[in-house]
């Protein structure tokens, strides 16, 4: 197959947003990729000029898939401004369950809902006999013959055994009931989901009591034998047969994690603080660096906005929308951390913390490796990135039964106080998909900047203003596609990454608009 | 009903425009039914709902997912067209680009083509239904609601309004299950914010648990403290839905029981006048503001009812 041809995969479904992938395909191999975010919003600025506190509620509506990493990373940004000193102790540990929560949460439905189509035959349940019910309702739903949403999809390279194809497709029905009572967990502290209402800055609005503590054990128990015997064993079962994507999918082999979920809150700058995610920066050699949060620059060649605002910090943006101009491909824009693409998500916080040391990750890891004789090059793959997030969502459910008995009944939950009459303010954590930062300014007691960088910006970025492609597009690049008609190795790409395109194009600051938005309400 | 006898299939396009997927993601929340009821089982006896076009959960991509779209949209069968998101209608549309029949298009252009021959419409969430979070001061990218887009493009259809940022599961497979078991909701089920009375019919004030707590004046003045979150802006008073009684998340919690303040997300002025959020409202401010806020017909014909402040 010596031909060039395009292959244009628009829409790519099955990911958070509207995301549209286009690669160059010569000898059978990938040798350009494009990667557009297709939908702009601005929310930014539909934030100027309201009230401080409203931000961390309304700015959820950033992503129904993970509302609580804006809501956290925009209570962190408010606690600073506010100059807060700490919150009170069920405030920081509220917000960390009702955001573990939405980890498990997110990384189920990732594994099961989102990607799992990619390597599982759902029409094994076709002809099934046996006692699953819900392989049975899989087995009327396709004799039915109105198999939406389940065909038409690729067909092909499905690897599994018919009994293992079936046990994943029960295993996808069990899966739509743990990410619910994963949300009923965030329910309990964060009043609903999505768009909770509980994380505010100051701390939480829930107040603890020995039976929400207790449902919440109940409801993690169950989560934590479904991560143990079904949603780990299924990741390990996927990549079991199909080795070839530990070699596959690598990308820029930088990574990067603000660090997230907070174990302390009296230090005041976020990458500094003692966290269950620790923060660093990390290449192929595992040594790990600080994360500098000034390193950090937005490029617009690429994306559709004027080129005279490239090259900026976030906490300077100035960006001006020009969906036509003829160099752009996408709204997103093109971040850089010391003029390099860099990938954030679980493996980006997984690799972080095996460079730090940390014990339960080195142990977890190099288990993982021994399984599967690997070496850590291995990890930089579609199936490390799949792995990352099972390992991840197993240490995030030992650790919140922890979390949920240091809450104390009758103990304050917020620091609720009137906002400054101004004040700056830098929130950063990590979201399932990856590091996630807010930037604030009050002026007027209103507010007078936002700013967002989010986990998707990073790895579905377009190329930058040296031409250096982002995240994804490195990892599809050098791809060997074997049939173009059922490009899988391309969406099983993409798909690793938990794009979250809602999230990723949201920017707009226009200059000289401030004045006019930020009229008093 | 019994097993063997013949479902009815109901195709139904999942259209996804500017949006968070927040609606998608209430949606896999149900209880019951379950979402496994809505797209595997039947939502009720006899009836199966055939989600050809979802893109969030859908297998295929690309050119096989606009094969089914396209199928379905010729088809003679009809479909039920639901959109969650609003319609970017600034810089001609292109802030929300989507893939169309021959080249590319844009989500408002494609939302109206779906319309058109759609059997019936669900706006999912308060941004379909009013424009909401995507259409918020100072509307950026120029969303509109499904029946403001409809209306200017002279496109008559039956459109029910599943308010709600993002609405309770319920609220959405009750007017699904409604449509499918005893037809679309007639006009003097839905209210004038074009929602069904049947979930958005009463105001939260009067539902609310909290409500002892206001006529004995014990208002809370802090987050976290106990009392009626009045003080805290609650927007219960202006608030038509009966999440009180319902509670989200499999019946867990809602807000206000949460402790915090109803911020209004099912009614068209969300989030203009809803914010600020945990400031009180005065009562005389209120109409102006949902004046001052209108960014649709439907926020203009939005009548509240402040109720008498003692």
């Amino acid at each position: 197959m010596a031909e060039t041809r395009t292959i244009s995969i628009d829409p790519v479904n099955r990911i958070e947003g509207h995301l549209k992938v286009e690669v160059v395909v010569d000898g059978g191999e990938v040798k350009e990729a494009r990667c557009s975010g297709q939908l702009f919003r601005g929310f930014e600025l539909m934030l100027l000029g309201r009230d401080p506190r409203d931000a961390a509620l309304l700015v959820q509506r950033v992503c129904g898939v993970c509302p609580i990493a804006h809501a956290t990373a925009s209570a962190l940004s408010l606690d600073d401004a506010f100059g807060l000193e700490g919150i009170p102790e069920n405030g920081r540990l509220m917000r960390n369950l009702i955001f573990g929560s939405n980890f498990i949460q997110s990384h189920v439905l990732h594994f099961y809902h989102l990607a799992a189509l990619d390597y599982v035959d759902v029409t094994a349940a076709a002809d099934y006999r046996g006692a699953d019910n819900r392989l049975a309702s899989l087995k009327a739903f396709l004799q039915g013959g109105e198999a939406a949403p389940y065909l038409p999809r690729y067909e092909g390279d499905y690897r599994l055994s018919k009994a293992a194809n079936r046990q994943a497709a029960s295993h996808y029905v069990e899966a739509l009931e743990a990410r619910r009572i994963a949300h009923e967990m965030c329910a309990i502290f964060g009043g609903k989901m999505p768009h909770q209402v509980g994380i505010v800055v100051g701390g939480c609005t829930e107040t603890p009591t020995a039976d929400k503590i207790a449902a919440f054990l109940s409801k993690l128990e169950w989560l934590r034998r479904f991560v143990d015997n079904v949603y780990l064993p299924d990741v390990l079962g996927v990549a079991e047969a199909y080795p070839d994507y530990f070699a596959i999918g690598a990308g820029p082999k930088r990574w990067f994690s603000y660090g997230g979920l907070d174990l302390e809150t009296k230090t005041r700058d976020p990458l500094k603080r003692k966290r269950f995610f620790p923060s660093g920066i990390v290449a192929a050699d595992l040594k790990l660096g600080p994360m500098e949060a000034e390193q950090i620059v937005e490029y617009v060649k690429h994306s559709w906005y004027d080129n005279a605002t490239s090259g900026r910090k976030p906490s300077e943006a100035d960006t001006a929308p020009a969906p036509e101009k003829p160099s752009g491909y996408s709204w997103i824009k093109a971040p850089r951390y010391a003029g390099e693409p860099y990938e954030v998500g679980p493996l980006a916080r997984t690799l972080v913390a095996y460079a730090a040391g940390e014990k339960t990750v080195k142990r977890e890891v190099n288990a993982l490796l021994r399984k599967f004789k690997a070496q850590p090059e291995a990890l930089f793959s579609v199936l490390g990135r799949h792995a990352a997030r099972a390992l991840e969502a197993r240490r995030l459910v030992e650790a919140m039964a922890g979390w949920a008995l240091e809450l104390k009944p009758g103990e304050p939950v917020c620091d609720w106080r009137e906002a400054p009459e101004s004040g700056a303010g830098m929130g950063v954590t990590e979201a399932p998909r990856g590091g996630v930062g807010h930037w604030c300014e009050i002026a007027n007691h209103k507010l007078s900047r936002y700013q967002l960088v989010v986990p998707t910006t990073w790895n579905a970025s377009p190329k930058d203003d040296d031409g250096k492609p982002g995240p994804i597009e490195q990892a599809l690049i050098g791809t060997k596609v074997k049939d173009a008609e059922n490009p899988f190795e391309l969406v099983r790409i993409v798909r690793s990454f938990d794009p979250c395109l809602a999230c990723s194009v949201h920017m707009l600051t226009p200059k000289g608009r401030e004045i006019a938005v930020c009229r008093a309400t | 009903m019994a097993k063997g006898e013949k479902v009815k299939e109901h195709p139904a396009i999942w259209f996804q425009a500017s949006a968070c997927s927040g609606c998608v993601v209430a949606a896999l929340n149900g209880v019951a039914p379950t979402i496994r009821d809505l797209i595997v089982d039947q939502l009720a006896p006899g009836h199966h709902v055939s989600l050809r076009f979802q893109p969030t959960i859908m297998a295929g991509s690309g050119k096989l997912a606009l094969e089914v779209l396209a199928a379905t949209e010729e088809s003679k069968d009809g479909y039920l067209l639901i959109v969650d998101g609003a319609l970017p209608t600034g810089a001609n549309g292109l802030y929300g680009r989507a893939a169309g029949r021959i080249a590319e298009s844009t989500m408002y252009r494609r939302a109206l083509e779906l319309a058109e021959k759609a059997t019936a419409i669900v706006a999912m969430g308060t941004c379909a239904a009013y424009g909401g979070m995507h259409a918020a001061r100072p509307n950026p990218t120029g969303c509109i609601s499904v029946s403001e887009a409809l209306a200017k493009a002279g496109i008559v259809r039956p459109v029910v309004n599943v308010a709600g940022c993002p609405p309770h599961p319920d609220w959405f497979t009750g007017v699904v299950g409604q449509a499918l078991l005893f037809g679309w909701p007639t006009a003097d089920q839905v209210d004038a914010a074009g929602r069904p009375k049947r979930f958005f019919g009463r105001l939260l004030h009067d539902l609310c648990p909290r409500r002892g707590e206001f006529e004995a004046h014990k208002f809370a003045k802090a987050i976290g403290e106990p009392g009626c979150l009045y003080e805290l802006g609650c927007k219960g008073p202006w608030t038509h839905a009966d999440c009180p009684e319902r509670e989200f998340n499999s019946g867990t919690n809602w807000c206000v029981k949460a402790g915090s303040p109803c911020h209004g997300c099912v009614e068209p002025f969300f989030p203009d006048v809803a914010s600020p959020i945990y400031r009180k409202i005065s009562l005389p401010e209120l109409p102006k503001l949902a004046r001052d806020g209108a960014a649709g017909p439907l926020r203009a014909i939005m009548r509240p009812q402040p109720v008498e402040e003692k």
